[in-house]
């Protein structure tokens, strides 16, 4: 099980466990935290599950498709050179205890 | 009604139903609420359902919306296997087949809707099915599992979104597809010509056989693994499993017994409101009156979350319509299609990109005003499109068709 941090805009922090095979989108909608709101169901056409990952973790992270970067263009917070798409990010060992930040806004 | 004596009654726990619930609770309303679902587990993703639910051995855990606990912090009180036999409005309660009696202060109807059934295949048993919860989904998976085992072909009634989907799962597990639609094209009602042509390559492409005008006079079973297709003309093919998707029809049964004004759906206003006080309804059980007396009737995922916060903030007593372009996706193989807008009425018709390429928007105009766009493999046209049309700003056709011309700075041009 992998432990992943997410930080809300308000700075609360809380350690969610993201299965292995998981994405992190899936693991956070099913534990309610708000501000993930993911309606495609991760299906990467909606870009309401944005997150901004810890900087100097990122590249530790796959790259992220096309489909990925054209959405990342259209998120409704700041786009940052962090930004992933929440659905995107697929649980693996390497990745614990990574820090992810849930922007202000996704509609 | 929003205080700690009222309660909210909710019947259905799909997606709309638990967006309804989740959405009183962010609104701080601090009564009860009742979650009433027919289904054994709690609530659940159906998308998947025609996709990687029969390809990909999920978990369940995968498939469920939110985790029970979730469900409980949040006091939503879930009752599953729970159908309502009846609603009384002059009483406000509902009441159960089992017989138990919950009298409500808000009632939100998510009742969803039921597949049609073909009635050609009335006595062809469990060899044919049809897809809306998991158990369905679960029968298909089965079947698919005795198509591979028996080298027997899977045929799909109705060249539909889920009967499409299903033929792609199908293919991917290398079982031989043949689709029949009765209409002279693939997504008659939902597509222009062109993308339903392509549409007809891609699965053509990836082996399915493709039957327009297919007239079907009965589906029996032989064995009992093997069904049998028959048509007018006397001819017969075999199947290991036929799934049918043919659309669906609303469940406003419930309201209609009760009194609540329908019309192929539970007729809604933009906020969700029915035509009984402290009665709302959100998602594919509902059909929506328009300002301007015409009907809409969605089934999206999109829909049922708006309506369901909607339909929510209704119960409180706030207006809160749905003011986005309704969009909806569907994944085929590698293929991803957007839909921002309603094509309906459209005109004129231009495409962006190259349908070669298999990333591409098609926009459909009514005169000059931008009513929709499909997109394939092209998230940003379908995002820009979604704002461009929710906002009312339309390209003009040549603009669109310019791949060259950026439609994103309409957005701030206009802003």
């Amino acid at each position: 099980m992998v432990q992943i941090v997410i930080v809300q805009p308000s700075g609360a922090s809380f350690e969610l466990e993201v299965p292995e095979g998981w994405s992190l989108m899936q693991a956070a909608v099913k534990n309610g935290i708000d501000g993930i709101v993911a309606e495609c169901g991760g299906s990467c056409v909606c870009a309401t599950c944005h997150v901004y990952v810890q900087p100097e973790r990122l590249a530790e992270l796959p790259p992220p498709g096309d489909d990925e970067l054209e959405l990342l263009d259209e998120v409704k917070a700041e786009r940052r050179p962090s930004s992933r798409l929440s659905c995107q990010i697929k649980s693996a060992a390497e990745l614990d205890g990574l820090i992810v930040t849930i922007p202000e806004r996704q509609t | 009604m929003t205080g700690a004596d009222s309660h909210i009654v909710i019947i259905g726990a799909g997606q709309a139903g638990l967006q309804a619930a989740e959405t009183l609770r962010s609104e701080a309303f601090e009564g009860r609420i009742t979650l009433l679902g027919a289904e054994p587990y709690a609530p659940y993703q159906r998308p998947p359902l025609s996709k990687s639910w029969l390809t990909d051995n999920l978990d369940a855990d995968q498939l469920a919306l939110r985790d029970y606990s979730v469900l409980e912090r949040k006091q939503i009180d879930l009752w599953t296997r729970a159908s309502v036999s009846a609603i009384d409005v002059r009483s406000q309660s509902v009441l159960l087949h089992d017989g138990r009696a919950l009298t409500y202060t808000g009632l939100v109807l998510a009742t969803g809707a039921t597949p049609r059934q073909l009635p050609q295949a009335r006595d062809a048993g469990d060899l044919v099915c049809t897809l809306r919860s998991r158990a369905d989904s679960d029968a298909i998976a089965q079947g698919l599992r005795s198509c591979v085992r028996r080298e027997l072909p899977l045929v799909v009634v109705g060249g539909g979104f889920i009967g499409l989907e299903v033929a792609a799962s199908a293919r991917k597990l290398g079982i031989a597809v043949t689709i029949l639609e009765a209409a002279p094209r693939l997504l008659e009602r939902v597509l222009s010509q062109d993308l339903s042509d392509w549409y007809a390559r891609l699965h053509a492409d990836r082996g399915t056989t493709l039957i327009f005008g297919a007239r079907i006079a009965e589906i029996r079973k032989t064995s009992n693994h093997v069904a049998e297709v028959e048509f007018v003309d006397g001819h017969c093919i075999v199947a290991g499993l036929v799934v049918v998707g043919i659309g669906v029809t609303a469940n406003d049964q419930l309201a209609r017994d009760a009194g609540i004004a329908c019309e192929a759906g539970i007729i809604v206003d933009a906020c969700g409101r029915t035509s009984v006080p402290n009665i709302v309804a959100a998602g594919d059980c509902t059909v929506r009156r328009l300002s301007d007396g015409t009907m809409l009737r969605l089934e999206s995922v999109q829909n049922a979350v708006e309506q369901g916060r909607s339909a929510a903030h209704a119960l409180l007593g706030v207006d809160k319509p749905s003011l986005g372009a309704p969009w909806f996706w569907s994944d085929q193989y590698d293929m991803k299609l957007q839909i921002a807008g309603l094509s309906r009425g459209a005109d004129t018709h231009v495409l962006r990109g190259d349908m070669e390429s298999h990333s591409f928007s098609i926009y459909h105009f009514r005169e000059t005003r931008l009513v929709a766009v499909d997109s394939i493999n092209a998230a940003r046209d379908h995002m820009i499109a979604r704002d461009l049309i929710g906002r009312q700003i339309s390209p003009t056709a040549q603009q669109a068709c310019d791949t060259a011309f950026n439609l994103a700075k309409l957005r701030t041009a206009q802003a």
